[in-house]
């Protein structure tokens, strides 16, 4: 009962978040309801039992793309009110395309069943006696070890994308050249100049 | 309807992958929601691969939920840097007069 309570309030909060993400003017209430999405779906991984997965969803949807999204959003300065002039142009063929991929989820959704076999293959059971973190650790760190450095590797190379896409050398702007700094002698540093008493160096 | 099972999952999973592919089509000229839609469709996935691992008892499916958030993270970074120079080089974001590279 309490679970089932649980499940409807949060599956609510999910789906009527999501709606606003895709109807709401300012798109800054949109990256906020956006998280509150990520919290709701966080929500439904701890009712499964899934509690790495909710934690990390918080963290690194939450703590880092949402607010990179707002960095984003905020950065740029657009008018946003022409940006949403097209939306009830689209909304006749958006809905459409909408109904006709529901109708075609509802119908694989109801007409699937599950194999005898399918307890027989299963590629990594979940151990009872384990809290989830302990138990996921346990197969990153061996079975899906490999995946796990890709994973990392991903990530890498999607922050040195990053950079140097959005990276940019403004003229005028004094930069440390290390090359320079470093071999520069003393020769062409200092220089000892003999100055006279009262005359100065000009 | 009291018990909440792997149904009740799905459905709410479809539900949020058809929201962010309406929103796609439905703002094409904001490139901001466009990468938030996708985000959400990935989210209905996760759901989905989630759903699956508690229902058969098989963790395999929360690894491949770690694995697809990973890839969105990176994804996001990358889409919003190619934004932001988009942004920089035009003035505007809207996806419409995207065709520089048009030949």
């Amino acid at each position: 009962m309490l679970e089932a309570a649980a499940f409807y309030i949060t599956a609510a909060v999910a789906v009527l978040s999501a709606l606003m993400v895709v109807f709401a003017r300012n798109p800054v209430r949109a990256v906020l309801f956006l998280i509150l999405a990520f919290f709701a779906a966080a929500g439904l991984f701890v009712l499964q039992g899934a509690e790495f997965l909710a934690m990390i969803l918080v963290i690194v949807y939450v703590g880092a793309v949402a607010v990179l999204f707002l960095f984003v959003v905020m950065m740029l300065d657009i008018d946003f009110a022409v940006l949403k002039a097209g939306v009830t142009a689209n909304a006749p063929i958006g809905g459409l395309v909408a109904l006709v991929l529901a109708a075609m989820l509802a119908l694989t959704g109801f007409a699937w069943i599950e194999s005898e076999t399918a307890a027989a293959n299963l590629q990594s059971p979940t151990p009872a006696d384990m809290t989830n973190v302990a138990a996921l650790g346990d197969i990153i760190y061996e079975r899906y070890v490999l995946f796990f450095q890709l994973a990392g590797l991903v990530l890498l190379v999607a922050m040195i994308g990053a950079i140097v896409l959005t990276l940019r050398h403004r003229e005028g702007v004094k930069r440390q050249d290390m090359h320079r700094q470093v071999n520069r002698t003393r020769e062409e540093a200092v220089e000892v100049v003999d100055v006279k008493s009262g005359e100065g160096i000009g | 309807m009291i018990e909440i099972g792997l149904g009740h999952y799905l459905t709410l999973a479809a539900i949020l992958f058809t929201i962010g592919v309406f929103g796609i089509f439905v703002n094409r000229k904001n490139v901001i929601i466009l990468l938030m839609c996708v985000e959400l469709m990935l989210l209905a996935v996760n759901i989905n691969l989630v759903a699956f691992s508690a229902h058969l008892g098989d963790l395999a499916g929360q690894v491949f939920a770690l694995f697809i958030l990973t890839v969105a993270a990176a994804e996001a970074a990358v889409g919003l840097a190619i934004l932001v120079v988009f942004f920089r080089n035009r003035g505007d974001i809207a996806v419409e007069g995207a065709n520089m590279m048009k030949g």
